[in-house]
């Protein structure tokens, strides 16, 4: 109930963001845009909608994600509405939850209106749908909420600008994951090897949210696997939570 | 005054203290130094200082937004921190900001909802409360619209939303005019009638004085003085007596001007002003002898500001010493 309330007050507050609007329209002109560069390619123009589609749904969420992400604590703290809410019998970690779900809503809605654009698009394009496609689609969610719980993470010990240093910082290097395990292959001492191999644990490997090759390429992806990635980004986004939790309940609200 | 009953304390406070560290360097600031407090049931408590002295910083540790370095506090015989306390708790912070897309009513609904609150109930508890504080036109207003004072009373409403026993309000009067200045005063009075307990910070002693039973005095971080307002301004002594004479011969003048430790005379009429009241009598025979009028006779008390300004003194000369 409390986290509902938070969460639903959280979504009200985000619809308020000018950027939440601006990244949803650039988006959609980017995904109406491949109408027209599609006219310009020869041959297999589908490959190009589908990829051109899915990767700004993929851009935009994980921008929202991000840039309304850090704010999602920042804001309370500087505006001082947080004091009302602390003062309550609110535990500190229902608030954080609260407002995570709350954004979760926000990304929900957002990415419904870019997929619905999308389909709009395929459908005048006429590319046919598969059920991939909504597998993709659910996966950048999934992605988006291991985003968000980074950023909210940071945002609860840092400053709003360098939680987004830093949350862009890892959704590059989360992308990139897989390159540390080879270079530690190739270069690495033994030692190296060990920490190179732990960061690669650590860090969150956002490439297995990634299944626009599949979609493109037509490569089925099993249920199994599906299960697998569903557990590991709820998983990893949980503990995101929790250990955000744990350093928001010692913090001072000055 | 003898020891209060134990359950009769609503909020007690031993030893409380808070050290900042600021700054690259983590230079330590104490804010507040072993504090002791006793708010008992039903009384209005005024926590008063100048800017900067700690009230807030305490408050905060009370309201569990900030952990105290030292000592322990306890609300309702649990300590802070504990849910169960808070949900027999309202607080209003200093200078609040609200969710300013919310109108009135959905800003009450809302924090109700974070007591548990909700459905019918909490939509009456809701009116009730606006009209309480004399906002039931801003029910459909969103809050980005109202004026201050209007912020001021929708905040102390959010802070009643949960029926509090111990009402805690951070500066209340600070940035109204003299209107939402008493309006404010007559909803603690009226807090107070309904049997609540109310513990306020405050730096205008003007008010204080009007509505406290007991107050405490904290200056930089430090409390030096607690105690009921009557006691602590000594009540029954005039500091002075100002007596204002009409049509008073030249001989009258020099008499009361030997008499009077001030005398400013203003076209026809004499401002007298008397040391203490064991003077009146000399002076309202001498004021008979010259045959004059006697316009007006007003003890001067002893006020907060007062006693605040000695203590701001004793405080200087003190860390001069030192």
């Amino acid at each position: 109930m409390k986290i509902l309330s938070i969460a639903i007050n959280t979504f009200r507050e985000n619809l308020r963001e000018k950027l939440l609007y601006n990244l949803v329209i650039f988006a959609l002109l980017l995904i109406g845009s491949s109408i027209i560069v599609s006219r310009l390619t020869l041959g297999d123009y589908e490959r190009l909608i589908l990829d051109i589609g899915l990767g700004s749904i993929n851009i935009f969420s994980v921008l929202i994600a991000i840039f309304v992400g850090i704010g999602l604590v920042s804001k309370e703290i500087e505006k001082k509405t947080i004091y009302t809410i602390v003062s309550k019998p609110v535990p500190r970690y229902e608030f954080l939850t609260g407002k995570f779900a709350g954004l979760a809503i926000t990304l929900w809605v957002n990415t419904c209106v870019m997929v619905a654009g999308f389909l709009i698009v395929l459908r005048i394009m006429k590319v046919p749908v598969e059920g991939i496609l909504f597998k993709a689609v659910g996966f950048i969610y999934l992605e988006c909420l291991v985003v968000t719980a980074v950023a909210l993470l940071f945002s609860t010990f840092s400053s709003a600008t360098l939680s987004a240093i830093f949350t862009l910082a890892i959704y590059v290097i989360g992308h990139l994951s897989a390159d540390l395990k080879l270079f530690a292959k190739k270069f690495m001492g033994e030692a190296g090897q060990a920490f190179l191999n732990a960061l690669y644990y650590v860090l969150p490997n956002l490439e297995r949210f990634n299944l626009k090759g599949h979609v493109i390429h037509h490569v089925p992806f099993p249920a199994a696997d599906v299960g697998l990635t569903l557990t590991y980004g709820l998983a990893y986004a949980g503990l995101l939570l929790l250990l955000a939790s744990v350093i928001f309940q010692q913090r001072d609200f000055q | 005054m003898g020891e209060a009953n134990p359950s009769e304390i609503v909020l007690k406070v031993e030893g409380l203290g808070k050290t900042f560290k600021i700054g690259f360097w983590g230079r330590r600031v104490t804010a507040v130094h072993h504090l002791d407090l006793e708010v008992r049931r039903g009384e209005v408590f005024g926590f008063l200082g100048p800017n900067g002295a700690g009230k807030t910083t305490t408050l905060k540790m009370l309201m569990g937004l900030i952990y105290p370095t030292s000592g322990k506090a306890w609300l309702f015989g649990r300590e802070i921190g504990d849910l169960d306390a808070r949900r027999r708790l309202g607080f209003l912070p200093e200078s609040p900001y609200f969710y300013d897309y919310l109108t009135g009513g959905e800003f009450l609904r809302f924090y109700g909802h974070l007591f548990g609150l909700g459905g019918g109930a909490l939509e009456r508890r809701a009116d009730e409360l606006l009209e309480m504080v004399g906002m039931s036109h801003a029910r459909n207003l969103q809050l980005r619209k109202f004026s201050k004072g209007m912020l001021q009373r929708v905040g102390i409403a959010q802070a009643l939303v949960n029926d509090p026993e111990l009402v805690v309000l951070d500066e209340p009067m600070s940035g109204l005019d003299p209107v939402g200045r008493k309006e404010v005063r007559d909803l603690i009075l009226r807090l107070k009638e309904s049997g609540k307990t109310i513990f306020f910070s405050s730096h205008i002693l003007h008010d204080a004085e009007m509505l406290c039973d007991r107050v405490a005095i904290i200056m930089k971080g430090k409390l030096v003085a607690c105690g009921r307002v009557s006691e602590l301004l000594r009540q029954g002594d005039t500091k002075s007596v100002e007596m204002i004479v009409g049509g008073l011969g030249r001989e009258g003048l020099e008499r009361l001007r030997s008499l009077a430790e001030r005398v400013v005379v203003q076209e026809a009429q004499t401002l007298v002003v008397l040391n203490g009241q064991h003077q009146v009598g000399q002076a309202l025979e001498i004021v008979r002898g010259a045959r004059a009028n006697l316009i007006s006779l007003v003890p001067q008390k002893h006020s907060l500001e007062d006693l605040f300004m000695e203590e701001v003194k004793i405080h200087r000369a003190m860390e001069r010493a030192a």
